[in-house]
């Protein structure tokens, strides 16, 4: 069983992903003794690689680690040649690459699961099934919510995943981004007509929301460094900017953060961003649970 | 201007007028294609005012191979013929999946350099096997 894109789960199985998570969370221990994790990053990552990792140590698993800077890819060998040879060292793969679709490829090339650990601006459904979880934690439920997704809304993949996961559930969603960086219109034409939910665009921020989330401008991704800077300097949430926010308001973030939220909203109680990425650990142990049983 | 007629191939004919290249680029054909081929371009037609012929020699094209035809001339029609007769006459069909013909127009897709073009048809539109994204049909041409 692989998971490489969250148009691969139906409402049932993240549902159920998402119970496991809770239950881990609560202390439910996952014994997967003997099976070995293959974290192949060849982009950068610090949440996503180590709570993976954390995550197989948690369920009683090893895990070995590739470094394409150190590897055999620097003499040439080939991606697919990597995954057959990784497949065989290790019981499952997680899976980060900046060129969009690898994890379907390296899932066709290998019989062990895959995990898409994020594919260039395409998916990152372990990302998705993280901000889904925590949604459920911090507010009890995601249908009929109101979601607001602020920022790089073109480059960033989680925001693709999670504006899909959001529309499974039923919730509402608000899209602001800065000009130039709105999601794709086609995709958000598709969530829209497939979940039959309310979508609404904006310029300018609108805190007015029951999940505020945030995600930086992906500098990275920009062909011009000097535009990507200049947009970088003119986004920025303040803590002034959410005095009229409602009490029970929930601010998450992907993470990393860097110049997008206040530091001072960090120490605001409404601020989840930091328990969001500590989540990543019981709904990866989850996710390793399901690929391997 | 006078064709020959031929014992065994493939005609494809009302192919928009202009567009036979791309359909020959389609069929693979090429410098290193084994079999006897005549284009005819803008011609006169009944249908469509003017139209290009692609007449292959000594080859019977899948139906398979020329429901692709359809991404660029979905008007086209393909008579095969066998013992100078034609023994099956159709219309070209866009198909269901696509696979190693056409390219993905995201350049960030893995299809572009480490794997086959893959795709799916949606709603009367094709998705990317591999990065998932929504394309026109000409768009993959």
């Amino acid at each position: 069983m692989d998971l490489i894109s969250l148009r691969d789960l139906d409402k049932k199985t993240i549902e159920s992903i998402i119970s496991s998570a809770e239950e881990i969370d609560n202390g439910r221990k996952v014994d997967l003794k003997g099976k070995i994790l293959a974290t192949l990053f060849f982009e950068p990552s610090t949440r996503t690689k180590l709570s993976f990792q954390t995550a197989a140590l948690r369920n009683s698993m090893g895990y070995i680690d590739f470094n394409p800077e150190g590897s055999s890819l620097k003499k040439g060998e080939s991606f697919i040649d990597t995954i057959k040879v990784v497949s065989g060292y290790a019981d499952v793969i997680a899976l980060r690459h900046a060129e969009e679709g690898t994890a379907r490829l390296a899932a066709d090339a290998t019989d062990i699961p895959v995990v898409n650990g994020g594919d260039g601006g395409n998916q990152h459904p372990t990302q998705t099934l993280i901000d889904l979880f925590s949604i459920k934690k911090t507010k009890g439920r995601i249908g009929g919510l109101n979601v607001t997704l602020l920022g790089d809304l073109k480059h960033a993949r989680a925001m693709r995943s999670l504006l899909y996961g959001l529309g499974m559930f039923g919730a509402d969603v608000t899209l602001i981004a800065p000009e130039g960086l709105a999601m794709e219109e086609d995709y958000v034409e598709q969530v829209r007509k497939k979940f039959d939910i309310k979508i609404t665009l904006k310029k300018e921020p609108d805190y007015n929301t029951d999940v505020l989330y945030v995600c930086r401008i992906q500098e990275e991704r920009f062909i011009d460094p000097y535009e990507a800077k200049r947009v970088t300097e003119k986004f920025k949430v303040k803590k002034e900017d959410l005095k009229g926010a409602k009490e029970d308001l929930v601010i998450l973030h992907p993470l990393p953060k860097i110049n997008e939220i206040d530091t001072r909203i960090d120490e605001m109680g409404q601020a989840k961003y930091f328990e969001q990425a500590h989540y990543g650990v019981p709904v990866r142990q989850a996710v390793l649970e399901y690929v391997l049983r | 201007m006078q064709v020959d007629n031929i014992e065994i191939g493939t005609v494809v004919d009302h192919i928009k007028a202009g567009q036979a290249p791309k359909v020959m680029r389609l069929l693979g054909i090429g410098d290193e294609y084994p079999h006897r081929v005549a284009v005819v371009m803008h011609v006169p037609s009944k249908k469509m005012k003017t139209k290009d012929i692609v007449k292959i020699e000594g080859k019977v094209v899948s139906k398979e191979r020329a429901n692709i035809l359809a991404l660029v001339a979905p008007e086209a029609s393909v008579n095969i013929i066998k013992n100078g007769k034609v023994e099956e006459k159709y219309r070209v069909k866009l198909p269901e999946k696509i696979e190693g013909v056409g390219k993905c127009p995201n350049p960030k897709c893995i299809s572009n350099t480490d794997a086959r073009p893959k795709f799916e048809m949606e709603k009367k539109q094709y998705r990317c096997y591999y990065c998932e994204r929504i394309f026109k049909t000409e768009e993959l041409v």
